[in-house]
């Protein structure tokens, strides 16, 4: 189903996909995707190359790369500001295999948030909110909290009630509602499974500021006013260097986040806690220097800028804004006490 | 452009056993300990503790034995850091000498300098400053006016040197200054360090009140101050080069993220054991920070311990640091009210009031934020 050989290297694998994304990803499809349409072919395109299984095992059609190293494929992603559910896909569809729990094929998606109430026979009724591309996936997965401990379950399209909403990028984040589904317990808590969510978000806001440096260091080096390139300017130069600094950070803690996803220990909470509060402001920060080093041509929608600007605004709401990770974070923080502060930090 | 890479930090399981050995030491060692002494963090002096370093091994651990050094990783070297800084060591004597002038000699000395002063360094008997500042010349180095001449008997200094941190406590000073002409077109020709044993006739230390009215920096003047022939270290006119090679040791270290960190610990224990929402999503902001760095800064030592040169990265860690630095004190203050004085209470507000007054020079020592700055704005091709 891939091209890539078993052993492919973390690099390999990232520029193997980063290639593919930027071939499949031309401004039709974005412009079908921004027209509400479900991009069949772009999404069959990424179902043939593989993307959507990159976190299961080899033999259930993974790349078989480490854990941590497929997830960086996310920050490829968010490279390209990527328009789709595949973190959603890849995360619903390692977390069913986690469970034990048989998946669906086609496009998946996961709830960050939602209400479920089982009855005698187990079966979970209830609904959830900003559900990215609930009205087109195949089925939604949910994990959700219950007096016998966490279930996992995958609600299929013909079992919801959508009702369709949009993120700030405009994306689709649904509420739906469903009656009756079967589920499975989780050998993971509803918040285990919000913190990988929010690990996918780090990453690809990582991507996307490594892209807007890139983007906005060049524009920088090619407009010109007062007779020579504004990149030129100290001032400028200062508020590049900050971006890129927001940028280094950001990448840091989102591949924290994704060994501690990898891991799935004790750290998983406060490393990916961590990693969300500190893309977030760097998602906050970088955007903000980007447009003000663009002027008002990165202002537009014509400037490929706002693809970015938008999907940073997005993903840094998905799954938890950065005070509700703070506060996981600063909870934690507070549990270890003046002397264990320390050693909790070290832990990580 | 630059990509400002920082890979994962290298595991060193053998670090973690050592780490268990430094946190038993110091916490025996700096029992009796106040929080305001703790809050000085290598700012501390305390030639007695260095010298318990010294004969426990921890000073020179990365060096070569036969210079008193120990061989061991610059991985575990980094965790000594770390656990002496986060615990709030006076580890001020030995700094400089430790992380800067040691490696300096290393590099650039000869063979007898090297015998003679890394094992004593090694021992925690020997502590060095910085000479480079001068009164006009802060950020731009390759300006200093201090002259060095060659003369029969060897080298005869006139010049100043200012904010000279720890001078008075130190017995040698790594000496910039110039030893050729000025040259317009080569600004960084000319220039040469030296190895001044500050108790040599001619040189005098006159201590400067800083902003929280301690005397750590000096004004360092030589008046026809004579250096034997052999001070002078690495070659005649190498000591731009040999200068800027050091950075990358001074910039990246966790005493660039961690000079506030006693004022967090002292933060958590006033406001627990019930701190409030605000308090928590305030105090999990600075953690998050606090935990990114120290990525960041294990990552450079990882880069440095492989033989790569990491300057840029270590440049971008101490920018980012020193905002982290400067950030918690202000997140502090803001949540504590005033009240009826405790001994916490009391202890916490000595500790913000040192910090506060201390802060304003986090974004300056080792390198200004906007020199930081533009050395980054460089690697992204933009100088």
């Amino acid at each position: 189903m891939t091209e890539l050989s078993p052993d492919a290297s973390g690099d390999m694998l990232r520029q193997t996909t980063a290639r593919a994304l930027r071939d499949l990803l031309t401004d039709a499809a974005r412009a079908e995707i921004a027209g509400g349409a479900m991009p069949k072919a772009l999404w069959s395109a990424l179902e043939e190359f593989g993307l959507p299984y990159a976190l299961l095992p080899e033999e259930a059609g993974g790349f078989g790369a480490p854990l941590a190293e497929a997830l960086s494929l996310l920050s490829v992603a968010g490279e390209r500001a990527l328009p789709l559910p595949l973190a959603d896909t890849m995360l619903a569809r390692f977390l069913l295999a986690k469970a034990g729990v048989a998946a669906p094929p086609g496009m998946l998606t996961l709830a960050p948030g939602g209400e479920v109430v089982l009855d005698g026979r187990g079966r979970a009724s209830g609904w959830a909110w900003s559900v990215p591309w609930g009205r087109h996936a195949a089925a939604v997965v949910i994990v959700s909290e219950t007096v016998g401990g966490p279930v996992i379950f995958a609600a299929p399209q013909f079992a919801l009630k959508v009702e369709p909403g949009v993120d700030i990028a405009g994306d689709p984040s649904d509420t739906i509602r469903f009656e009756a589904v079967a589920t499975a317990p989780a050998s993971f808590t509803a918040l285990e499974a919000r913190a990988a969510g929010a690990a996918t978000r780090a990453l690809m806001i990582a991507g996307a500021l490594r892209a807007i440096t890139a983007m906005t260091t060049q524009y920088a080096e090619e407009r010109k006013q007062f007779g020579r390139a504004i990149g030129k300017f100290q001032a400028v130069q200062q508020n590049l260097a900050a971006l890129a600094g927001q940028s280094a950070s950001a990448a840091a803690a989102a591949d924290l986040a994704a060994e501690a996803v990898a891991a799935w220990g004790a750290g998983l909470i406060p490393a990916v806690a961590a990693a969300k509060v500190r893309c977030g402001e760097a998602a906050g920060v970088g955007a903000a220097i980007a447009h003000q080093t663009h002027g008002a041509i990165g202002f537009t929608r014509e400037h490929r800028l706002h693809h970015y600007t938008l999907r940073l605004s997005a993903w840094r709401d998905s799954y938890g804004r950065e005070a509700e990770w703070a506060r996981y974070l600063g909870a934690h923080l507070f549990a270890a006490g003046p002397e264990g502060l320390w050693p909790a930090l070290t832990a990580l | 452009m630059a990509s400002f890479a920082f890979p994962s930090p290298p595991l060193s399981p053998e670090s973690e056993a050592f780490r268990a050995e430094i946190r038993a030491f110091l916490r025996k060692e700096l029992a009796d300990r106040a929080p305001i002494e703790r809050a000085q963090s290598w700012n501390g002096v305390d030639a007695a503790f260095s010298r318990k370093l010294g004969e426990r091994g921890w000073l020179g651990l990365t060096w070569p034995r036969r210079y008193g050094g120990h061989e061991r990783s610059a991985l575990e070297r980094y965790v000594l850091l770390e656990e002496l800084l986060a615990a709030g060591a006076p580890v001020g004597a030995h700094w400089i000498a430790e992380r800067q002038s040691g490696p300096s000699l290393i590099r650039y000395g000869s063979e007898a300098q090297k015998l003679a002063i890394l094992p004593r360094i090694a021992a925690g008997e020997c502590f060095f400053c910085i000479g480079m500042s001068e009164a006009d010349t802060g950020s731009d180095l390759a300006s200093v006016r201090t002259r060095a001449v060659r003369t029969g008997e060897g080298w005869r200094v006139n010049g100043a040197k200012l904010w000279t941190t720890n001078a008075q406590h130190c017995q040698y000073m790594i000496l910039l200054c110039r030893t050729g002409p000025i040259d317009p077109e080569r600004r960084h020709a000319g220039l040469s360090q030296f190895l001044v044993d500050l108790s040599l006739p001619g040189i005098a230390i006159r201590p400067i009140a800083n902003l929280a009215g301690e005397r750590h920096f000096n004004e360092v003047a030589f008046v026809d101050a004579l250096l034997p022939p052999d001070a002078l270290l690495g070659g005649e006119g190498d000591g731009w080069a040999q200068v800027t090679g050091e950075l990358a040791y001074e910039r990246s270290g966790p005493e660039r993220f961690l000079s506030s960190f006693t004022l967090l610990v002292e933060l958590i224990r006033v406001l627990s054991p019930a701190p409030d929402e605000r308090a928590q999503i305030a105090v999990g902001r600075l953690g998050a920070e606090l935990i990114t760095l120290r990525r960041m800064s294990r990552s450079v030592a990882g880069m440095l311990q492989a033989g790569a040169d990491p300057a840029l990265e270590a440049a971008m860690v101490k920018d980012l640091g020193a905002l982290v630095e400067q950030a918690i004190p202000e997140v502090a203050r803001d949540l504590i009210a005033d009240g009826p004085p405790t001994q916490a209470s009391r202890d916490f507000a000595a500790v913000l009031a040192y910090t506060s007054l201390h802060a304003p020079s986090f974004s300056l020592r080792g390198g200004t934020r906007e020199i930081l700055r533009g050395i980054i704005a460089r690697g992204l091709g933009l100088r």
